[in-house]
């Protein structure tokens, strides 16, 4: 059974967001996600000052058995990417939810975060599948 | 729920992610499909293929038969039982029904086709025999392990004991020894030495165990698929099919020519392609930069009409960048281009063979 943390906010499409205190959130792929793609090998990053829309590809995550875009969860600007992501793709498949964070954006519409799913929400749309 | 081996429980209970494959429940890694693989580059690791089809062909007209059915040619390990020869079984066309390893046995042979065209080759295999005088029998009830990687062959004369020691250590490349209803011989699909061993398949339980015990890693279908790219052989269905020649997929060496009047089924076929003069050829791609080569990207080469494809893709776990194999026009040289998510990305054009021996070969 993959790990759903409550903290977290989710979408259907495998991302997790977390809300930090100053404002910003952080992103990255579910527990379940990384254990679906198996072995992570790359990862691309959306460069830092990039204006996303909510859907809008942000990156992408390939692993040896296969290729998977990252969707900008919200609107906004991305304020930050994790470098170490570069070097040790792997940390996504060892930290998903902590070290292996994919970027941190600074959201345009507040009013998106209310749409996101909560951990139970998304625990049905894993037990759907 | 799938068709299920006699190791489907073991599978389960060592943490094996069970996949569909080919109608069949196997397990495609134990936890990461890369360190599996690294195992058996570095040390042993087993797979178990029982969902493999095995068939044995007995009768006094089994060779004759073999040597009609079959594009490489039985006669060449006829003096030698348990000599085993990889070879394409092609339709008229020359396509490629299915490829196979045939085993000699002391005047029988048996056969171990792929799982996912059983039906096909089977109903070809009995159409094609009803002018001999042979018999087709499957046997299901054989299961089949591959024990793979340097280490293999000690690790499993360790389980085996004094009995099998001196059979399994003097045996040479493709070639097998018998025990009871046991087989075991020296072929693989990693690029590694190692063996395969079809044996009851009430014993694969307890042989898998023993074989853990002694450090043998269990490996899914997913480090076999990259060790098998890496070493540059071929997968039915992505490599060749029933519409590819073999001239095409790099099995020329698996067709034996002479004798001539040897009338193979697609030997016709064949000698036309070669008057006309072979069109594409197989290749492998190396991608050094970021990225993974994938099955059916395009590949484009410089002032060449026409372009090509790549028929199966990975990150290389050896290498630690991604490599390909890929049917292209046969002018291409030593560079190509890969469309990749909408871009035109730069690769270099070797032999498809990658890593052999735990050692990069290009």
């Amino acid at each position: 059974m993959s790990d759903i943390r409550n903290e977290l906010k989710y979408v259907s499409s495998h991302e997790w967001i977390r809300l930090e205190e100053d404002g910003t959130v952080t992103i990255g792929i579910t527990d379940h996600a990384q254990d679906s793609l198996g072995d992570v090998v790359y990862v691309e990053t959306p460069e830092v000052g990039t204006a996303l829309a909510e859907g809008d590809e942000a990156g992408v995550v390939e692993s040896v058995k296969a290729a998977s875009d990252i969707y900008a969860p919200i609107s906004g600007e991305v304020v930050a990417v994790n470098e170490v992501l570069e070097d040790a793709p792997e940390t996504v498949n060892e930290s998903p939810y902590d070290d292996g964070w994919f970027f941190r954006m600074q959201p345009s519409d507040a009013s998106e975060l209310d749409k996101l799913l909560d951990a139970d929400g998304y625990r049905e749309v894993v037990d759907s599948e | 729920m799938g068709n299920r081996t006699q190791l489907y429980d073991t599978h389960v209970e060592m943490g094996g992610k069970m996949v569909d494959f080919g109608g069949w429940d196997m397990p495609l890694h134990y936890g990461s499909q890369m360190d599996e693989h690294h195992k058996v580059r570095q040390e042993a690791g087993m797979f178990d293929v029982s969902h493999m089809t095995v068939v044995d062909i007995t009768g006094a007209g089994a060779q004759d038969f073999l040597r009609k059915l079959l594009a490489n040619d039985v006669a060449k390990i006829a003096a030698t039982p348990g000599k085993a020869l990889y070879t394409g079984m092609l339709n008229e066309n020359g396509g490629v029904i299915d490829d196979l390893i045939v085993y000699q046995r002391e005047g029988w042979f048996r056969l171990v086709v792929n799982c996912a065209t059983r039906e096909k080759d089977l109903a070809w295999i009995r159409k094609q025999a009803e002018a001999f005088d042979v018999e087709i029998t499957e046997q299901p009830q054989l299961a089949i392990m591959a024990v793979q990687g340097p280490e293999a062959i000690a690790r499993v004369v360790e389980v085996l004991g004094i009995e099998w020691k001196d059979a399994i250590e003097s045996l040479k490349i493709f070639q097998g020894t018998a025990k009871g209803d046991w087989f075991a011989a020296r072929t693989g699909y990693t690029g590694e030495d190692g063996l395969e061993i079809m044996l009851p398949e009430e014993d694969a339980p307890g042989f898998w165990r023993a074989l853990a015990d002694k450090g043998v890693a269990p490996c899914g279908l997913g480090a076999r698929d990259t060790l098998r790219l890496e070493a540059g052989m071929n997968l039915y269905g992505h490599e060749m099919d029933d519409d590819t020649s073999p001239l095409c997929a790099n099995m020329g060496w698996t067709i034996t020519w002479e004798p001539a009047n040897r009338d193979f089924i697609g030997r016709k076929a064949l000698e036309a392609q070669k008057a006309e003069g072979v069109k594409e050829k197989l290749v492998g791609l190396v991608l050094e930069g970021k990225g993974v080569l994938r099955a059916g990207q395009k590949v484009v080469v410089d002032g060449v009409d026409g372009t090509g494809i790549i028929t199966s893709g990975t990150f290389s776990p050896t290498l630690g960048h991604s490599i390909a194999m890929a049917r292209v026009p046969v002018e291409a040289g030593d560079n190509a281009q890969v469309e990749m998510r909408n871009k035109l990305v730069d690769v270099k054009v070797i032999k498809p063979a990658f890593v052999r021996n735990g050692k990069k070969v290009f």
